[in-house]
């Protein structure tokens, strides 16, 4: 487990760099956690962004490409223009919610 | 009479038609609705492509994995209307039901991908071994394929038995070893998650599988398109793959009827309570098995797991009880590794899969993220089981919760 202070808050990290809690996520540690991954976010990533939050509460999962794209009525190429080089993991990263897995 | 209906019989409902029916009390009937004249040895799909020709220990006639007490329609779920509580039939009947069981799987959807040609798609050198045809052909093409590029590709998860394209890889280079041309096949394995393995324990104890077998893997490739003319594999950001061969695993959605009846999510999975397995938005309806839209996985351990729980809460709601949060997130998974060995993974919601001995702590017999040949024994002897005390819903020697007992939990990636 790794901590760093962001945007004034200490934030717990996994080693691969996805946020361990949900609870500490805010929408500055966002901005920070994109400007890192060179992504500056504008109103289509905040709605993607905002959204695997809100699945990842309801669902307990965070949600794979295709639900991202029909739920919020972006399309794939664009998730895929919004967040290169896998849009999964970024939003995840981003978005304080676990990345997609697998079981093993 | 009281109903209770159970909407497919496959793993799931197949064990929960038999388990039930000898509990409810006897003002109740147990009725299932499934298309197929046949049940199908899923398991045993992974070994056709490599020479196995044992498909008739793999089919039973459905009529002899259900006991008597149950009544069978052999016919397909048009519509389900749960404000009614009526279930609209292909045969042109319905069905009024107290209680609902909606046990209708997930199905490889090869048309939800562009390119992918709709008929006889081997003609394409493409295949798939997620059906008894798909594999019987897969088993065609490579006891002749001598060189080239065999291409696996998960095009997105959730898939049914998450663990298959690893295995399916492991045992194609055993295979292309015996064959005595694997120095010309190339094995690529094109997943859309970050990495084959994708828990920590696994990925830093199993990496060594991949690397050694000489299998390359292209990451984070979410297949947008097959490009049939070029024979390449288009990702959603564009890169291009080259294959000779294509195994695919397809897109997996639930069955029509939950697109019709508008109660799924965007994959046709329905909306579960993770741990009491009741339907999130309709009354007296549980789901079970792959039908869930839950973060467990999609495989028959799950299933017999989630029965026993599922099982209580229905004779709970019988009884006019509130439901229990029963289910864990158990799984439990042989993983064949090829050349006689396989790992076995016992794991739920909250524990990934660590080393460790099962089901006996220092004993197993098996052994736990870790090869042997025992384990490979006992994904074999499974198909026994499966016939013979599985589906009769038999008592089996493993709990329904997942324990700890046995797993090092001082195991660290």
């Amino acid at each position: 487990m790794l901590e760093r202070t962001i945007a004034g808050t200490n934030v717990h990290f996994d080693g691969q760099g996805f946020m361990t809690d949900y609870a500490e996520w805010s929408p500055a540690i966002a901005e920070e956690l994109a400007r890192e991954l060179q992504i500056e976010l504008g109103a289509t990533h905040w709605q993607i962004v905002n959204f695997a939050r809100e699945d990842f509460s309801s669902t307990g999962k965070s949600p794979g490409l295709r639900r991202i794209a029909v739920q919020t009525k972006v399309p794939m190429k664009q998730i895929y223009q919004l967040f290169p080089k896998g849009p999964g993991k970024l939003v995840a990263r981003i978005a304080g919610v676990p990345k997609p897995k697998s079981c093993l | 009479m009281k109903k209770l209906v159970i909407l497919g019989a496959g793993t799931a409902g197949t064990i929960v038609a038999n388990a039930i029916v000898g509990k409810l009390p006897a003002d109740w009937s147990v009725t299932v609705v499934d298309p197929d004249e046949s049940h199908l040895y899923q398991p045993g799909l992974l070994f056709l492509p490599f020479g196995a020709r044992d498909e008739r220990k793999m089919t039973r006639p459905r009529k002899r994995t259900l006991s008597k007490k149950v009544e069978w329609l052999e016919t397909a779920v048009r519509h389900l209307d749960p404000a009614t509580r009526t279930v609209q039939l292909e045969s042109g009947d319905s069905i009024v039901y107290d209680i609902l069981v909606i046990a209708s799987g997930s199905h490889i959807r090869p048309d939800l991908t562009e390119g992918m040609p709709a008929q006889e798609p081997h003609k394409h050198d493409i295949f798939d071994f997620y059906s008894l045809e798909g594999a019987q052909r897969l088993r065609d093409k490579l006891a002749e394929l001598e060189r080239g590029r065999l291409v696996l590709n998960v095009v997105e998860m959730p898939i049914k038995c998450p663990v298959a394209p690893l295995e399916f890889l492991f045992l194609a280079d055993a295979f292309f070893k015996r064959q005595g041309v694997r120095e010309a096949v190339e094995i690529i394995y094109a997943t859309p998650l970050d990495a084959a393995f994708t828990k920590p324990i696994a990925a830093q104890r199993l990496g060594y599988l991949l690397e050694e077998k000489g299998i390359e893997v292209v990451t984070e490739f979410s297949t947008g398109e097959v490009d049939v003319g070029a024979r390449q594999l288009v990702s959603w950001d564009e890169r291009r793959l080259d294959y000779d061969v294509l195994v695919t695993i397809p897109t997996h959605t639930g069955a029509p009827f939950v697109e019709q009846s508008g109660i799924g999510d965007e994959l046709g999975f329905i909306p579960t309570d993770p741990h009491t397995l009741q339907a999130k938005e309709m009354p007296n309806v549980f789901v079970i098995g792959d039908a869930t839209d839950l973060p467990s996985s999609k495989a028959g351990s799950v299933a017999h797991f989630q029965a026993e729980g599922l099982i209580d809460n229905i004779l709970r709601m019988v009884a006019g009880e509130p439901a229990e949060p029963e289910f864990d997130g158990h799984a439990n998974c042989f993983v064949e590794t090829g050349n006689g060995k396989a790992m076995l993974i016992d794991f739920n919601y909250e524990v990934e899969p660590l080393p460790g001995r099962y089901p006996l702590a220092g004993l197993g017999p098996f052994k736990l993220l870790g090869e042997s040949r025992t384990n490979h024994w006992g994904k074999l002897s499974f198909r026994w089981m499966y016939w013979n005390a599985l589906l009769p819903a038999r008592p089996l020697p493993v709990s329904a919760r997942m324990s700890m007992a046995g797993k090092q939990t001082n195991a660290t990636a």
